[in-house]
């Protein structure tokens, strides 16, 4: 019975090690404590069969006709005690545990973050429509009420990890954020006409902009929302010469041509943002495409005329 | 308006020129903001290849570490090579301290694929060390207690589990619980081939210390299961190899061990074992 109770109680004394917190860096304290409690009842039972097998195993050993041989050094224990390899496997698992707990958690507020995006992408989608135009002014004043709905999802998402490892959950939020990035940027240009800041669209989202201020917008996210808003404006192109509006392309092909000379400014590396950037040019072309369409007919010197007079 | 960044000066007051003419305020809001972007992802990547540079020397260094380490099977004076390879992981350690520096005051998850290799190799290469002086596993907190730098700069900021000292200054690089699981995962592979090779040198001891100490490092991990990073469970798969592969070594040493003169031992596992390098099994 003896090596069982020994056995537990180098667990025991473990874990207090754990909370102690001397050599576990304190970043990790605040969490993995809870963890660990949860393994318990499972840990005693596993290891300790574990421990008889090795009890037997080395007796066994020692029984047989081997020499020891003097090649290799370093043979006696002659330090203090080290974990066994039980115990540091349970000592990880517990880290680990408390690892996936925190991105469950992660993952529940992502779920309704993305269903508050969903919806905000709903009143939006429908400026495509021929009559959502005239309606621009009241669906981004809608948008702008469901951001607030963002704003307490993201201060509650803020709660699950601790500040400084964004980075260590980030891909858990990563889609959703550009997507809310995309939604913001579009809501304030179909408003002003005119790119979002950075400064101003964390500020939308109730998040920083400076990663050592907390929660932020990383720059590689924000870009991406804005070049998914760079497909939906040529969209919108194209739509609102059907629907009759046919001095917007002009404006839209303006704003497409200054995006993508910024764009050109930035040394990417071959990575996802790389990527979406490759797709600009095909929104920049379409876009032209639809001016060109218009200017060849005339349609837009008209329309401009009208809008004069 | 095709503006570009990082030119000289002439360049630029062409553009600017070349804008006033256009009737545009040099420059728009939007380019000044991608400017400021331009610069702020430059500095990352940067950063981030820094970090790849050091982590590929990490790499290296310890890859020949475990390299010489294999020696002491068939080298006569043991005490000299784990000297040897103890120098070379100091070595090492220096450069890990330089990573710890380039992440003075970052997010060390944002440039973790960075420098995941190199720590993995790292620990493999510690691990294999520790296990040849003391016929255990070394800990994570022993391997991070090793990680502590100490530079007499002025004060930096407060990221990464830095103490401030009086005159001197604390670096310390903690090597996370994945890390230290891949970087194990991989010790079971030079494990295996040391088992193999010291038979082959009439070690008849080691391998069924290997083959116990292998046992209960898959046990952990199998233990560990989904739970740890999916690399875990890529390695599992050849760490159960490696495991069958110790343990059927052992059972022709216990089957035929006293048969065979010792020198001749190698050529059975030849037999026996695929995947064997030429040289090893050689005495």
């Amino acid at each position: 019975m003896s090596p069982i109770l020994c056995h537990s109680a180098a667990l025991f004394h473990d874990k207090s090690r754990c909370n102690g917190g001397e050599p576990v860096p304190s970043r990790h304290q605040s969490y993995y404590t809870e963890g660990r409690g949860q393994f318990f009842v499972i840990i005693t039972s596993s290891s300790t069969v574990t421990f008889f097998i090795t009890v037997f195993t080395v007796r066994h050993v020692r029984h047989g006709d081997v020499q020891p041989h003097p090649g290799l050094p370093g043979r006696g224990p002659g330090r203090q005690r080290d974990m066994s390899v039980t115990e540091m496997f349970s000592h990880i698992q517990g880290f680990l545990g408390a690892d996936q707990d925190v991105r469950e958690d992660i993952r529940k507020v992502v779920q309704l973050l993305e269903q508050a995006a969903r919806e905000i992408l709903t009143v939006l989608q429908s400026v495509h429509q021929p009559s959502g135009f005239k309606e621009i002014p009241s669906k981004c004043a809608r948008a702008r009420e469901l951001f607030c709905t963002v704003k307490t999802h993201i201060a509650d998402l803020k709660t699950k990890f601790p500040a400084e490892q964004y980075y260590r959950f980030q891909e858990h939020w990563r889609f959703v954020l550009q997507r809310l990035a995309f939604l913001v940027t579009f809501v304030v240009y179909l408003e002003s006409e005119t790119l979002v800041t950075r400064e101003a669209a964390a500020q939308i989202l109730g998040i920083e902009v400076v990663r050592e201020k907390g929660f932020h917008l990383d720059v590689e996210d924000y870009l991406a929302g804005v070049l998914i808003m760079a497909s939906e404006l040529s969209r919108l192109a194209v739509n609102s010469v059907t629907a009759g509006d046919y001095t917007r392309p002009l404006r839209i092909s303006n704003f497409i041509n200054e995006l993508d000379s910024g764009f050109r400014l930035l040394n990417l590396k071959n990575d996802p943002l790389r990527k979406r950037y490759d797709g600009l040019k095909y929104d920049v072309k379409k876009i032209e495409e639809v001016v060109y369409d218009l200017s060849i007919r005339g349609l837009a010197k008209e329309a401009e005329s009208a809008g004069d007079k | 308006m095709n503006t570009r960044g990082g030119d000289g000066c002439p360049r630029k007051k062409a553009d600017a020129a070349q804008d006033r003419d256009a009737g545009d305020k040099p420059p728009t809001p939007v380019i000044a903001a991608f400017k400021v972007f331009q610069q702020e992802l430059d500095t990352k990547h940067d950063k981030y290849e820094r970090l790849v540079k050091i982590s590929r020397d990490v790499t290296i260094e310890s890859k020949r570490t475990i390299f010489l380490l294999h020696r002491v099977t068939s080298v006569p004076n043991a005490e000299e090579i784990l000297n040897e390879a103890e120098v070379k992981l100091d070595g090492v350690r220096q450069k890990i301290g330089q990573i710890a520096e380039e992440l003075r005051g970052e997010d060390i998850y944002q440039f973790h694929r960075a420098f995941t290799p190199g720590i993995q190799e790292y620990v493999e290469a510690v691990s294999f060390l520790h296990y040849i002086r003391h016929r255990s596993l070394i800990s994570l907190e022993e391997i991070n207690a090793s990680l502590v730098f100490m530079r007499t700069e002025e004060v930096g900021a407060q990221d990464a589990a830095e103490t401030l000292l009086p005159g001197t200054h604390v670096l310390t690089f903690q090597v996370t619980p994945s890390d230290y699981l891949l970087g194990v995962a991989d010790l079971t592979g030079e494990l295996m081939r040391m088992c193999i090779s010291s038979v082959g040198n009439g070690d008849i001891d080691t391998p069924f210390q290997l083959s116990q100490f292998l046992r209960q490092i898959h046990d952990g991990f199998s233990y560990i299961g989904n739970t740890g990073p999916y690399e875990v469970s890529k390695k599992l798969h050849t760490l159960r190899q490696s495991l069958a592969k110790v343990e059927d070594a052992c059972y022709a040493l216990r089957v035929r061990g006293s048969e065979i003169p010792k020198h001749m031992l190698a050529d059975v596992f030849s037999s026996r074992t695929t995947l064997i390098d030429p040289e090893e099994g050689v005495v």
